[in-house]
């Protein structure tokens, strides 16, 4: 029989440890949550976003409620827990009143029937905490709040629209958070602190001046050694306050934020040892081995922590501990160290911010008037502590260090600058094996390790087979790299890397060599020519690109070597539906073809009709066997949204009707559009077309981007990118009509077409080459070949044809047919 | 010994060479391909990592490729690329240049049992 979990708290640790729990044994407990909230439970570190607006409480919602239901999880919403009856394992909760804060204790009573009682095999406690309210009179009535819930921020939100002044007391990180919330709201803001600086947790009194310099800049009033004594009301709303300096201010609103406590009530009332938290050993156990805790509410090794990552450590090693995969699971506690943004300033702040030893040697750099200060404590060449104020970039590098003991170089400016060379300073031999090295997929040093000893895989890519590490941004494959050769002495080179696809063992010029010689014109022909006749599945694509690039009008289709969405010429999503997005030249279109567009999304029940970024319009959720009769209800051609092709040109209003434009973007997008549409490239080009630099269209970050300047010139950048990468295009040449445009950005994409690698972006491709030769190449025609490549992507456009005119006429029999149904004909032994 | 439902699924040429097509049996998906070769062969068509259909994947030897995340099976045994994934693979006949797919009553029976409402097709 399944053991009964119950949980007490719906926030973040409790969500959290809940999940890890399922990840590691989904059937193992039958589960039941007490949230006093009546939510599920949500991103607490996104709520000074729901002040100030930029989101909507919905939206930092993590688990909805959907969720507990999916997962067979019991939610008591609205319910607090407040008796552990630990004889007879039961919890006793009862229904919050309306208007209650979760987090204010009640008075533990049951009236008749109001109990809520849930018997448990083990127990966990992740109560979290609540706001700490200093000891100042009259705090309470109407205008004074508490900043911790969704609740608090939209009384705030609400009572805000009718003040002009407020007053936050506490000046720590939560303070600052609910004053630039309230300074959304067009309120006058002051920040009362009782400590000589802001964010004493986190800075030193330096960076906390540089920090007050710049919110004072922002508009916000900061009052530091400043002690609230006593709020004043006039007709019961809240009219200001008296500091024990004698001193008063007036106000319209006020609201504490100074700092939090963990809430212990239910664990002390049933005598489970406490101090300042909940103790836990290093399992998670309290002092009752059936009963565990997780999160703020919680004091590990006379500790409490409030920042997330050592609260998801903790989670892990109680789910591990709970379900018995890992029963010799530790938490021996947390370095911590944030990185955050406080009202637009950015900071990194990590242990010690001040040196404890006379020994200790501080590390300094000050440049005040762009606001930066890096500070690091350094002992035994390791990090103590650090502030970066303003300046943050050398972060990512110096938290690790810190958290993992690493040693830092023996030049201290690169701690604070950087490796001269710009090379990380992390060295994965310092490393410890539990460090994730790919942040994608997950993947820790020690897997990688086991990898190449166990299985003698020495290459990136072989390691990146086996584990997906390095698979997904690819930016750990350095990293990958050093642990190699750190564990064998040299990282072997695959030459698979460097072939065009897999299944040819040929790097992309010979192979193109190969293919002209032989004439081969088609997918199968290629295998069979170059590769046994065996036909490797992943590598058809690829050949399938380049033969139709190198034979466009006698390149012989093969449709089996097209990915399914470009044998139907639509993108297929995750149920398996399809996309459709029409071609919508230069994002302009007309009341005609919306209409026809609408008809046909109600026709065909598109399950959402969304407006993509390369300005078209997304149906989405189309069944395959019904692509044929949309595509001519809407009557346009494709918008190419499925393939390794040109897709897009976006444009501004140009001068058509901006104030500002130089250029006529809108017609140049749609000759751009109309001249190259559906051209096959070696991965997606998207491309922009702005009608001068103040760049709308986004010109500066497309494969291909044109934007107008003065004096009837056009400026073409090439290698731009706005995706997993970002990255500036580079100027290749300015040109002074839409047809010099139209001519060099052909060229290069057929330059483009002929020398990249399959699955190689413009901005690798540029990258790779490099611009000055691009520009040798393809303007001062160094190599003469300019005429050929004009010549050749002419070819190309001159072979287009419209795919969703197969519409008409599949390619194929069946090429659109859903799963087709079929009957039983008999019934034998299966060797009869 | 074990009983099999026969199905035809019609004609080989209905499937264009080198791609798959899905079959609906008895409630089940299943995707039918024809390599180049003419190798005919069937598996579920449901890829156990997110259900994606593996009668729209590519194929070439022996394999096919999941078009949603790219997860491998092989034709011939089930056996996928990851590690614990392993798909049902069925017996196809050519007779005559149709196919009969033969189906095995015990895994209807057991999906029967999951589902007690599917007995009214029997």
């Amino acid at each position: 029989m399944k053991k009964r979990l119950v949980v007490i708290g719906n926030g973040m640790a409790a969500a959290r440890v809940v999940e890890e729990i399922l990840k590691r044994r989904r059937d193992a407990f039958e589960i039941v949550m007490f949230g006093a909230e009546p939510y599920g439970n949500y991103n607490r570190i996104l709520l000074s976003n729901v002040l100030n607006q930029s989101q909507e409480a919905a939206a930092i919602m993590m688990n909805p409620l959907s969720w507990y239901e999916e997962n067979g999880i019991k939610l008591h919403a609205g319910v607090k827990a407040l008796h552990i009856d630990r004889e007879n394992q039961i919890v006793l909760g009862k229904r919050l009143p309306n208007g209650v804060a979760a987090y204010l204790p009640i008075e533990k009573s049951f009236p008749e029937g109001s109990a809520v009682r849930e018997a448990y095999d083990f127990l966990i406690i992740a109560t979290g905490s609540r706001p700490f309210v200093p000891p100042i009179e009259g705090f309470g009535g109407q205008g004074t709040f508490l900043f911790r819930t969704i609740d608090d921020c939209q009384q705030i939100a609400q009572y805000a629209k009718d003040c002009q002044r407020a007053i936050v007391i506490g000046g720590g990180l939560l303070g600052l958070e609910a004053a630039r919330g309230l300074i959304t709201h067009d309120l006058d803001v002051t920040v009362v602190e009782a400590a000589p600086q802001l964010m004493p947790a986190q800075l030193d009194l330096e960076a906390a001046q540089l920090l007050k310099r710049a919110m004072e800049t922002m508009g916000l009033r900061v009052a530091l050694d400043t002690i609230t004594s006593q709020i004043t009301y006039r007709d019961d709303k809240v009219s200001g306050v008296a500091f024990k300096n004698g001193t008063q201010m007036e106000t319209d609103m006020l609201v504490v934020s100074a700092g939090i406590r963990p809430i212990t009530e239910v664990a002390v009332d049933c005598g489970l040892k406490v101090n300042k938290g909940i103790v836990c050993d290093d399992q998670m156990k309290t002092s009752d081995p059936k009963i565990f805790a997780v999160g703020e509410c919680v004091e590990h090794r006379g500790v409490l922590y409030g920042l997330v990552d050592p609260i998801w450590q903790q989670a892990v090693v109680l789910a591990e501990v709970i379900t018995e995969c890992g029963r010799d699971a530790v938490y021996e506690g947390s370095k911590v160290g944030t990185k955050l943004k406080v009202m637009g300033v950015e900071l990194a702040s990590f242990g010690e911010k001040n040196p404890s030893e006379s020994t200790d040697e501080v590390i300094v750099y000050r440049d005040p008037n762009r606001g930066i200060y890096k500070k690091l404590i350094v002992a035994d060449n390791k990090i103590k502590g650090g502030i970066l104020l303003g300046d943050i970039e050398m972060a990512d590098d110096l938290m690790p260090m810190f958290m993992n003991g690493t040693k830092v170089p023996e030049n201290r400016a690169e701690i604070l600058f950087g490796a001269v060379s710009g090379e990380t300073l992390l060295d994965v031999n310092d490393l410890p094996d539990s460090a994730q090295i790919c942040n994608c997929n997950g993947v820790c040093k020690r897997q990688i390790v086991d990898v190449i000893k166990n299985e003698q895989r020495t290459s990136v890519s072989a390691i990146g087979e086996v584990t997906k590490a390095g698979k997904g941004c690819g930016s750990c494959r350095g990293l990958i790299a050093q642990i190699i050769e750190a564990t064998i002495g040299k990282v072997s080179y695959d030459p698979r890397e460097h072939y065009y696809v897999a299944g040819i063992p040929l790097e992309k010029s010979l192979l193109v060599r190969e293919i002209k010689n032989r004439e081969m014109k088609s997918v199968s022909t290629v295998f069979a020519q170059l590769a046994d006749g065996i036909e490797d599945a992943g590598s058809k694509n690829g050949l399938a690109s380049l033969l139709k690039i190198m034979w466009p009008k006698e390149y012989e289709d093969e449709r089996d070597a097209r990915f399914i969405n470009d044998r139907v010429h639509a993108n297929i999503q995750k149920d398996g539906s399809f996309s459709v997005v029409p071609r919508i030249f230069g994002g302009v279109t007309s009341p005609d073809e919306l209409l026809r567009i609408a008809q046909a999304a109600v026709k065909y029940h598109v399950k959402m009709v969304k407006i993509t970024g390369g300005q078209r319009i997304d149906l989405l959720g189309v069944k395959k066997a019904d692509l044929p009769a949309i595509w001519k209800d809407i009557g346009m051609p494709s918008g190419h949204a499925y393939t390794k092709a040109f897709r897009t040109c976006k444009s501004c209003v140009g001068t058509d009707f901006c104030r500002y434009g130089v250029g006529d973007a809108i017609s140049m997008a749609q000759k751009i559009e109309m001249r190259f549409q559906g051209l096959e490239c070696p991965h997606k080009v998207k491309m922009a077309a702005s009608g001068c630099p103040r760049n709308c269209a986004e010109s500066y970050v497309k494969d291909v981007g044109i934007v107008a300047i003065e004096g009837d010139q056009w400026e073409i950048y090439i290698g731009g990118a706005a995706g997993s990468i970002v990255r500036k295009g580079d100027l290749l040449t300015t040109v002074n009509t839409h047809d010099d445009v139209l001519c060099i950005v052909g060229r290069f994409l057929q330059y483009y077409r002929e020398h990249g690698k399959y699955l190689e972006r413009t901005y690798g491709f540029v990258e790779r080459v490099g611009m000055d030769i691009l520009k040798a190449i393809l303007i001062k025609d160094t190599l003469g070949i300019c005429s050929q490549l004009d010549e050749r992507i002419q070819e190309a456009v001159n072979a287009f044809k419209d795919p969703w005119k197969e519409a008409e006429t599949p390619a194929y029999a069946h090429q659109f047919d859903g799963p087709q149904l079929v009957e039983v004909v008999g019934e034998v032994n299966n060797n009869g | 010994m074990q009983r099999n439902m026969l199905f035809n699924l019609g004609s080989v040429n209905d499937i264009p060479l080198g791609q798959g097509r899905c079959f609906i049996v008895k409630g089940e998906e299943i995707a039918v391909f024809r390599s180049r070769n003419g190798d005919i062969s069937a598996i579920e068509n449901k890829c156990p990592h997110r259900e994606g259909p593996l009668a729209e994947g590519m194929m070439g030897n022996g394999l096919v490729v999941c078009p949603l995340h790219g997860h491998k099976f092989d034709l011939g045994t089930g056996q996928g690329s990851e590690h614990n994934e392993c798909i049902q693979i069925y017996n196809v006949l050519l007779q005559h240049g149709e196919m009969i797919l033969e189906f095995p009553c015990e895994i209807f029976n057991q999906k029967k049992e999951n589902n007690a409402s599917e007995c009214l097709t029997l």
